[in-house]
C-alpha cells in the first residue's frame, strides 16, 4: 500500500528575503525520488520544513491525503518522516557508543516514566536494526571511531529505528567513495523495497540516473519541473537548474609547458603518505586522482607544511627547500585551498576585504606594520569584479554569501598573494554549476599566466576536464602517472580502485 | 546552506530588531549618561571635576589589566592569571627598594621581566602542551599567587618594615617612583595604553593577524600566519600589562599587601567582556574595554556617594557583567 506524501504552496521567508515561493512537492512511499538544484535552490531549506526544523513557513503538508501538522522536528518524525543532514557529525554523539546514538529518538521520545535505561534492549535493538540493513558493525564501538560512512549508516539506522515512512538523505554521496556509495545505494534499495519512500538530494548526476526513479528540479525557490528519470537526460536535468543551454564546462586552452616548478622525491609520512614522487611545471594542471581516504588532502597539507613529513626532498625551482609549516610554505609561493572551506580557507565573521587580504597583508600596510584600509579596500573591490564575487559590498561578512562566492573569495586570497605554485584541494565541493566554471575559468587563467596548479578531486569528469596530466593516488602511493589526452574515466577509475 | 541567503537588497527590518541593533552598539554609552545624569542628580558633587578625576584614577589600574585580557581576548585565547602577576609585580617592585636598596629601574625592570617569564610559561603551556587557555591560566593562576606569597612570606612589604631576623629593613622607595600612581600620571599611562594598543589590535598588521587567529584559527594558519608566534606575542603583552597594573598599583600604595592583585581581575574581566559591543565592535577591543571599566569605575563611586555598602558592591557589578554578557551572546544568536 502506497502512502502519497504533498507539499503544497510552500513557502518561507528568511529576513525579508523569499528562500521558497509556492513550491509544490509530490512523491509515493516505495519510491526513490531525487530532489536537485543548484546551490541556494532552496531544496535544503524544502527539507528542512518537511523535517520539522523551521515553524514560520505557509503552505500545507500532506501525508495520505491527511492534512498533518509539522512544525517541530517531533511533529515530522510522529509523522514518520526522518532527515539524514549532511553534516553527519551535527546529529551525533562522539563520545557515545553506536547502538545509543541509533536509539538516541527512541530514549528521547519513548521512555515515558521509565527512568531506568535498559543497556541489554538497547544494544539487542540496535544489533537487530543494524542486521536488517545487512551492516556488520559492533554496536559497542564509540561514534568517535567511525569511519564518515559508517556514521552516516549509524545515522540511517537511527531513522528507521523509529517507524519511518520517508527518509530524506542530504548529498549523502558527496563524501563517501565508490564502494561506500555502492552499499549505500544496496541499503537504499532495501528500504524502498520495504515501502520506504526516500527523498535523495545529490549534486551528481549519474549517481541520480543509476538510483532514482523521479526527479523535482529546483531553482531560485521554485520548482522548476517534476518528471520520471528515464523521460530526460543528464543535459535536460542541468539546463532546467541553469535555467540556460549548457555551455561547455571547461575552458578550452592551450598548455605552454615551463620549467619545472615543484618536484617531490619519495615523500612518506608517518601514517597515510608512502615514497611519492611528484613534479609539475609552470603553465601545466596537474591532477591528482584517487578515491577518498586515498591520501589526496594528506598530500595537498604535507606538500602545505601542515602535516609533517616522515621522508622526502622538496625542490622548488630547483632548489632544495625545507616547508616546515604553512608560514614557510606561503613565503616560498606556494598556497592551499583547503577542502573544509569554512574551517580552513575563510574567515566567516571577517568581510570580503578582509579575507581577500589575509594571506598576504605585508603589501597593505605603510610604515610601522599599519594597514593601508584604503589601499586594501580599492584592491579588495577589483578582485571582487574580476573574480566575479556576487556580493552586496567589500564590507559584507563572507558568512553571508553563498558556498559558490565564498569558494571564490577562499581562491581569491591566494590570488592577491600572488603564489607560484596553487594547490587545490576538491575546490568544487558543494559549489553550483556556475561557479564551477567560474572557478575552472580561474585555473586555467592562472596556468595561462604561467603559474603552476596541482588538483585533487575524486570528481574524475573534472580530472579529465581540467588537468593536463594526473598522478592516480591509491592507499597513499602513487600507482599510476597519465596524460590526460591520453586516458578516460574508466581508466582512471580502474587504477583508483587498486588495479594494476 | 540554503539559509545563507545574499542581503543585497535592504529590506526593512522588523522595529524591535532595530531597536536591539540600537542598544547593542549604544546601550553602554546610553547606561554611562543615564548613570552620570542620576548620581549628580542625587549628589551633584559627583559631576565636579575632582571627582571626575578621582574616577578615572580608580579604573586606572583595572583598565591597564584589563587592556591584557583583552588582548588574550582577541587570539581566542582567556588570561586569568593576570590578577596574580600584579600582585607579583607588585610585590617584587616594593622589594626591591625596601629589601634591596635597588633604584626605580632596576625595581621596575626586574617586576616586568619576571612577569613576562609567566607569560612565556603560560604561552608555553597553551601553544606547545595545547591546554585550553582558560584551564592553563587558572592554574597559572594559583601557581604564581603562591609565589608572591612565598616570596612576600606571607607577609606586607612596606617601608621600615619589620624583618625576620628582628631588624628594620633599610631600604626606601624612591620619591620618583611614588609619581606613578598619582594624579596625573596614572591616567596619562592608562590613556597611552588604551591608545596604543588600540592603535595596535585597529591599525597594524599584526592586530589584524591576532584577529583573524581568533576568528578562525585553522583558517588563519592555513594562510600562512604564524598562529604560535601570535599566541606568544599575546601571552606576553597580557602579562606585560598585568605588571604595569602591579607597578602602578605599588606605587598608588607604596607597599605590597597579600594578593594586593586578586581583587582586580574580576573587575578587568568584566571591563574587558563589557567591552565586546561598545559601539557595535563585537569583538575584544580597547576602547570597549576603557569604556567598560569606566562604567564600573561609574558605578563604584556614584554608589559609594550614595551610601551602599562596600560590600554589595560586587552585586551590581557581577549584574551589570551578567547583563552586558547578555547583550553580546544574544546578539549572536
Amino acid at each position: 500500500m502506497q502512502t502519497k506524501l504533498e507539499m503544497k504552496n510552500i513557502s518561507i521567508e528568511f529576513s525579508g528575503v523569499k528562500a521558497l515561493n509556492g513550491v509544490h512537492f509530490s512523491m509515493e512511499s516505495g519510491t526513490i525520488h531525487a530532489l536537485i538544484g543548484a546551490n541556494g535552490a532552496g531544496k535544503s531549506t524544502l527539507m528542512k520544513v518537511l523535517s520539522g526544523a523551521y515553524n514560520h513557513y505557509s503552505g500545507e503538508i500532506r501525508l495520505g491525503g491527511q492534512t498533518v501538522m509539522i512544525r517541530t522536528p517531533k511533529h515530522a518524525q510522529d509523522a514518520g518522516i526522518q532527515m539524514v543532514y549532511q553534516e553527519v557529525d551535527t546529529a551525533l554523539i562522539p563520545y557515545l557508543t553506536v547502538a545509543e546514538n541509533i536509539m538516541l529518538l527512541d530514549t528521547i521520545h519513548n521512555m515515558g516514566k521509565k527512568q531506568w535505561i535498559k543497556w541489554g534492549e538497547i544494544h539487542k535493538r540496535a544489533t537487530e536494526i543494524l542486521k536488517s540493513m545487512n551492516i556488520n558493525l559492533s554496536t559497542r564501538k564509540l561514534v568517535s571511531e567511525l569511519t564518515l560512512a559508517e556514521k552516516q549508516m549509524v545515522l540511517i539506522a537511527r531513522a528507521i529505528s523509529n517507524q519511518c515512512k520517508f527518509l530524506i538523505l542530504d548529498e549523502p554521496t558527496a563524501p563517501l567513495s565508490h564502494m561506500e556509495t555502492k552499499e549505500l545505494f544496496r541499503i537504499v534499495r532495501d528500504l524502498k523495497e520495504k515501502g520506504v519512500g526516500i527523498i535523495f538530494i545529490s549534486h551528481r548526476l549519474p549517481e541520480i540516473f543509476e538510483i532514482c526513479e523521479e526527479i523535482t528540479i529546483m531553482r531560485n525557490g521554485e520548482l522548476v519541473v517534476k518528471e520520471k528519470v528515464p523521460d530526460t537526460t543528464p543535459n535536460q536535468v542541468v539546463e532546467h537548474m541553469l535555467g540556460q543551454k549548457l555551455e561547455e564546462q571547461f575552458p578550452a586552452r592551450e598548455t605552454v609547458v615551463g620549467n619545472t616548478v615543484l618536484e617531490v622525491k619519495g615523500l612518506s609520512d608517518s601514517n597515510k603518505l608512502k615514497d611519492l614522487h611528484i613534479y609539475v611545471r609552470a603553465g601545466e594542471v596537474v591532477g591528482i586522482a584517487g578515491l577518498v581516504g586515498a591520501g589526496k588532502t594528506e598530500l595537498c597539507k604535507a606538500l602545505f607544511g601542515v602535516e609533517k613529513w616522515s621522508a622526502g626532498k622538496v625542490l622548488l625551482k630547483g632548489n632544495k627547500i625545507k616547508i616546515k609549516n604553512p608560514f614557510d610554505a606561503v613565503k616560498k609561493g606556494i598556497a592551499l585551498v583547503p577542502e573544509e572551506r569554512r574551517k580552513e580557507g575563510i574567515l566567516v565573521n571577517e568581510s570580503v576585504a578582509t579575507n581577500l587580504t589575509t594571506a598576504h597583508l605585508k603589501e597593505f600596510t605603510k610604515g610601522f606594520s599599519i594597514l593601508d584600509r584604503r589601499k586594501e579596500k580599492a584592491v579588495a573591490k577589483q578582485w571582487i569584479h574580476s573574480l566575479g564575487i556576487k556580493t552586496p559590498s567589500e564590507e559584507t561578512k563572507v558568512e553571508n554569501l553563498s558556498g559558490g562566492n565564498q569558494q571564490k573569495v577562499a581562491i581569491g586570497k591566494w590570488l592577491v598573494a600572488d603564489a607560484d605554485l596553487y594547490i587545490f584541494d576538491e575546490p568544487t565541493k558543494g559549489v553550483d554549476v556556475g561557479a564551477k566554471r567560474d572557478i575552472f575559468e580561474l585555473i586555467a587563467q592562472l596556468v595561462r599566466s604561467g603559474k603552476a596548479v596541482l588538483y585533487a578531486s575524486s570528481e574524475l569528469s573534472e580530472i579529465m576536464g581540467i588537468t593536463d596530466r594526473v598522478y592516480v593516488l591509491y592507499d597513499g602511493k602513487s600507482v599510476k602517472e597519465l596524460e590526460t589526452k591520453n586516458t578516460n574515466e574508466e581508466e582512471l577509475l580502474y587504477y583508483s580502485t587498486g588495479g594494476r | 546552506m540554503e539559509a545563507n541567503i545574499i542581503v543585497n537588497n535592504q529590506t526593512p527590518k522588523k522595529k524591535s530588531v532595530e531597536l536591539f541593533q540600537f542598544f547593542y552598539k549604544y546601550g553602554t554609552m546610553i547606561t554611562i549618561g543615564v548613570l552620570i545624569l542620576i548620581f549628580s542628580f542625587v549628589n551633584p558633587s559627583f559631576i565636579q571635576s575632582d571627582n571626575v578625576i578621582n574616577i578615572l584614577r580608580s579604573i586606572s589600574i583595572v583598565t591597564i589589566i584589563a587592556i591584557g585580557i583583552t588582548i588574550s581576548l582577541t587570539v581566542d585565547g582567556f588570561d586569568l592569571s593576570v590578577g596574580s602577576v600584579a600582585s607579583l609585580s607588585n610585590a617584587i617592585v616594593i622589594s626591591m627598594f625596601v629589601w634591596f636598596s635597588q633604584n626605580t629601574f632596576i625595581a621596575i625592570i626586574s617586576a616586568i621581566t619576571a612577569s613576562l617569564l609567566v607569560g612565556t610559561f603560560n604561552s608555553f603551556m597553551i601553544v606547545k602542551l595545547r591546554i585550553p587557555d582558560m584551564l592553563m591560566t587558572l592554574a597559572t593562576m594559583f601557581i604564581i599567587q603562591g609565589i608572591a606569597l612565598t616570596y612576600t612570606k606571607g607577609a606586607t612589604v612596606s617601608q621600615n618594615m619589620v624583618m625576620p631576623d628582628g631588624t628594620m629593613a633599610t631600604g626606601m622607595i624612591s620619591p620618583h617612583f611614588a609619581k606613578i600612581g598619582a594624579v596625573p600620571w596614572i591616567i596619562i599611562i592608562m590613556a597611552a595604553a588604551v591608545l596604543l594598543v588600540h592603535i595596535f589590535l585597529t591599525y597594524t598588521k599584526h592586530g589584524r593577524y591576532m584577529y583573524v587567529i581568533g576568528g578562525n584559527k585553522e583558517a588563519a594558519r592555513l594562510s600562512g600566519i604564524p598562529v604560535n608566534k601570535y599566541k606568544v606575542v599575546a601571552y606576553l603583552l597580557s602579562a606585560l600589562f598585568a605588571s604595569i597594573g602591579g607597578i602602578v598599583l605599588a606605587s598608588r600604595v607604596m607597599t605590597a599587601e597579600i594578593n594586593s592583585g586578586a581583587p582586580y581581575l574580576m573587575d578587568a574581566v568584566a571591563a574587558a567582556f563589557i567591552g565586546l559591543s561598545v559601539l557595535g565592535a563585537g569583538k575584544p577591543n580597547a576602547f570597549g574595554t576603557f569604556i567598560g571599566a569606566v562604567l564600573i569605575g561609574i558605578l563604584q563611586n556614584g554608589l559609594v556617594m550614595m551610601s551602599v555598602p562596600y560590600y554589595a558592591m560586587d552585586i551590581v557589578k557581577g549584574s551589570v557583567l551578567a547583563f552586558a554578557l547578555a547583550i553580546t551572546y544574544y546578539k549572536q544568536k
